[in-house]
């Protein structure tokens, strides 16, 4: 195997780690506001269809970057009102909402199933930095989002942890009463965080259309990225940062098995990969659900508890 | 200032700076409050009288506008205000310290204090955050750090931190919602001193308890109220503890009646060896070594908290310790079935869901524990049910009402019932968590009185309460709890309070 191979195995992990990443931040938003996100999936895949659809309809890559990014915000929304104006149950309504978007996107992408990409987004060429030996490809060839997505993240930790309204937003998740008591209207930070966390998602299923999947395939396309998003919100802690270097761990282990498969070796093995997102879901549920290892993990304290400032 | 006539009334000294009338509030099958007036003046300090669900802690949410009445008019300086949240309420410079402390346990004692500060600069500060909030702290002589996070901190330090939020935003009434209920009484020594210098800047405070001493010591006015509406009205130099407690109950009490004679020991009945319970890195209880002699009393003191729960827990055979043994006349208890076998009556602190089943009938509760065999017979759980009713004065639909319909007092009496006025079968060992916490004064005569009665029958009775009065009332022998441990053991007879006291604050 050469060098080369690697170096693009390298560089293509970057770009496959960003429609985690985006997914992954955006859901860190969402339940550092205390409302859990097991949407996710659904999410990407209602913003992956859009962007298909729409780059279908009229061509324009940036158009239907727009609107998967805004479907998935719908889907948030939607979730927003479920969870937050009518406090339902959000494991249950987390994960009907990726029932939901699973079968909307079939549904409405049926016409388009198996259809090459008609655009894409292409990689800059940074004054071209990009023919620099090994650190060309990797730093100075990616495409617009990816460098998009790694200031996002700075932009999201300053904003989580230096900011008067990331002030808001952990203590909105941590205690709602208290934030309450403290004059935050804490439906209206939980609405906004809950639309950004559909909003990103969104963004991260519609760059895996435009971007990383040469076809729409309403199986493959994202394929439990949503998940991988969600195991890498709980084990970041619902950091940012820390997330971003597991997409980048994650996107890795995506590709290698591709690089090696040209050479004939099959690893990470196939069906390992595959099983991961099933695999990783249930651990996404278990830990989520135990009160021992949610704090352990430093989860808001009211992830997934439904505020109402009446109850007695 | 020569004429009296140019003093506008809602203006002058004197005046009320916040006011509440015709206040109605109903919640779900209840009337919290019914026609409520009551007003608050500048630089006193007016108490809220009245047992649990009287409508204390309802008025007082009303007034910082966590909740909006239904009818009636808040007037703040003499004005109509229409306060819909707590941040309505600030804005107008009214602020509440719940009982239940809203605090973030994750954060610092500033970021808690500035939360929600409109003030705050779009980006956070901290150096000068933090400065700002020990000078708050120190005008009111508030020792708090304003690093330290909260989870660090004890009962009576977060309390201050509350205090602090509401100084820092500029309050001047401050609502106290019980906040003496579990401090040591060194830190409600503290408090009172806090709430005297806030009254001197000219602040206003309004203080809700059920303590008459308490009461007495603090209030310039007081306002007496149950069952939803105020009973009278008394200011501190009339306030006759006897009167009081006649308007807050309804009738006359005597409040010295409640000393009960020393037991009778014979030989150790419950012992607990190296009791340790440990929950990750929390240790509960540390070592513990506990013995309960047949036909007396031992009284655990303690703010709660400090290993209390997982304390009764082990000793009923719910919670199996990390290390250590439990006997019961010498059978080793480790599960509930052997505690129950060997005769442990257990009433736990949370009445609902560990001592009653809320969705079963009060016969089917009472079954539970009664009438062993394998059929069970509906007739008799409800001849069982009715008697209970009648002689504790239940108030209940009926024996098939269901226990999550009963209020907090009268599903303890059907527990403490099941659990000590039993079918001939007498307990020979009762743990007791905070039997009579919530409950009216005559429901508190009658579990003590049952447990006195366990106590003449020769059982040995384990009780936990936070309220010191009630333990030195009843056991004994004293032992307090402080992070775990035995930090006190002293007997009836050379019980101190002020040594009590020190040792629930881990003071040695």
């Amino acid at each position: 195997m050469n060098d080369n191979a690697w170096i693009i195995a390298i560089a293509a992990s970057i770009g496959a780690a960003i429609p985690i990443a985006l997914a992954a931040v955006g859901a860190i938003l969402h339940e550092r506001s205390g409302v859990l996100n097991l949407g996710v999936e659904g999410m990407m895949l209602i913003g992956a269809m859009a962007a298909f659809l729409a780059a279908d309809a009229w061509g324009n890559v940036w158009l239907a970057l727009v609107c998967g990014v805004l479907a998935g915000g719908a889907l948030g929304l939607l979730h927003g009102v479920i969870t937050i104006s009518l406090r339902a149950n959000q494991i249950v309504t987390g994960l009907a909402l990726v029932i939901f978007g699973t079968g909307l996107a079939k549904f409405l992408g049926e016409p388009v199933n198996g259809l090459k990409r008609p655009v894409k987004i292409d990689p800059l060429e940074v004054a071209g930095l990009g023919d620099l030996p090994i650190l060309g490809p990797v730093l100075f060839a990616q495409d617009v989002l990816v460098y998009a997505s790694i200031a996002l993240v700075v932009a999201v930790s300053l904003y989580i942890y230096r900011s008067r309204a990331g002030l808001a937003l952990r203590a909105v998740g941590e205690s709602p009463a208290a934030a309450d008591a403290q004059g935050i209207a804490v439906s209206r930070v939980r609405y906004v965080h809950v639309l950004a966390g559909g909003l990103l998602a969104g963004a991260g299923g519609a760059y895996q259309a435009l971007a990383r999947a040469p076809s729409w395939n309403q199986e493959y396309t994202i394929n439990g990225l949503g998940w991988i998003a969600l195991t890498l919100v709980v084990f970041s802690n619902w950091r940012p940062g820390r997330a971003l270097i597991g997409a980048v761990v994650f996107g890795f282990a995506l590709r290698s098995q591709f690089t090696f498969q040209t050479e004939g070796i099959d690893f990470p093995p196939q069906v390992w990969l595959q099983m991961a997102p099933y695999l990783l879901t249930i651990l996404v549920l278990i830990v989520t659900s135990s009160p021992g290892a949610r704090r352990r993990l430093g989860a808001p304290a009211a992830l997934g508890v439904p505020y109402s400032r009446d109850e007695r | 200032m020569t004429d009296d006539t140019t003093v506008r009334p809602d203006s002058g000294p004197g005046a009320p700076v916040l006011a509440a009338t015709g206040v109605v509030k109903r919640f779900p099958g209840v009337v919290a409050l019914d026609d409520v007036d009551v007003d608050l003046r500048a630089g006193e300090v007016h108490t809220l009288l009245g047992e649990n669900g009287a409508g204390k802690s309802t008025l007082a949410s009303v007034l910082c506008g966590a909740y909006q009445p239904e009818v009636g008019t808040v007037f703040r300086h003499g004005r109509p205000v229409e306060l819909r949240s707590p941040r309505d309420g600030l804005a107008h410079g009214i602020a509440m310290v719940h009982q239940h402390f809203r605090l973030v346990e994750r954060f610092t004692v500033s970021e808690n204090v500035v939360l929600g500060d409109p003030q705050l600069g779009r980006w956070l500060a901290r150096g000068a955050i933090d400065d700002r909030v020990a000078s708050v702290a120190e005008t009111f002589g508030l020792p708090v750090d304003p690093r330290a996070r909260i989870h660090d901190l004890s009962v009576g330090q977060r309390q201050r931190v509350e205090i602090v939020k509401a100084l820092y935003r500029g309050a001047d009434v401050l609502l106290l919602d019980d906040p003496t209920a579990d401090l040591t009484p060194q830190e409600t020594e503290a408090l009172f001193v806090t709430v005297r210098a806030m009254t001197a800047a000219g602040k206003s405070v309004v203080f809700i308890s059920h303590k008459l001493g308490e009461v007495v010591e603090i209030s310039d006015r007081v306002t007496v109220m149950r069952g939803g509406v105020v009973t009278g009205q008394v200011a501190r130099v009339d306030a006759d503890r006897h009167e009081l407690a006649r308007l807050m109950v309804g009738r006359d009490i005597d409040l010295d009646a409640q000393q009960f004679a020393a037991g009778s020991p014979g030989s150790p009945c419950l012992i607990a060896k190296g009791v340790t319970v440990r929950d990750g890195e929390q240790t509960a209880l540390d070592a513990i070594d506990l013995e309960v002699r047949a036909g007396e009393i031992v009284g655990v003191a303690g703010v709660s908290g400090n290993g209390q729960r997982e304390l009764a827990d082990v000793l009923a055979g719910v919670l199996a310790p990390t290390s250590g043994v439990v006997e019961v006349n010498g059978q080793p208890i480790r599960s509930a079935r052997a505690a129950r076998a060997a005769g442990v009556a257990y009433v736990p602190e949370e009445r609902l869901g560990t001592g009653l089943a809320p969705s079963l009938t009060i016969g089917e509760n009472l079954l539970l524990t009664r009438r062993r065999g394998a059929l069970v017979s509906r007739s008799a759980a409800r001849r069982d049910a009715r008697e209970i009713i009648a002689r504790f004065e239940v108030k209940a639909p009926g024996p098939d009402a269901r226990c999550r319909v009963l209020s907090g007092g009268n599903a303890q009496k059907v527990l403490v019932a099941r659990e000590l006025a039993g079918d001939g079968q007498a307990p020979k060992v009762v743990v007791a968590s905070a039997p009579t916490r919530g409950l009216d004064v005559g429901a508190i005569e009658q579990v003590r009185a049952l447990l006195d009665d366990a106590r003449r029958n020769g059982a040995g009775v384990l009780l936990i309460s936070e309220d010191l009065d009630e333990v030195l009332a009843m056991a004994d022998r004293i032992v307090v709890l402080y992070r775990g441990r035995i930090s006190l053991e002293a007997d009836r007879a050379s019980a101190d309070r002020g040594a009590i006291g020190r040792a629930m604050a881990g003071i040695a």
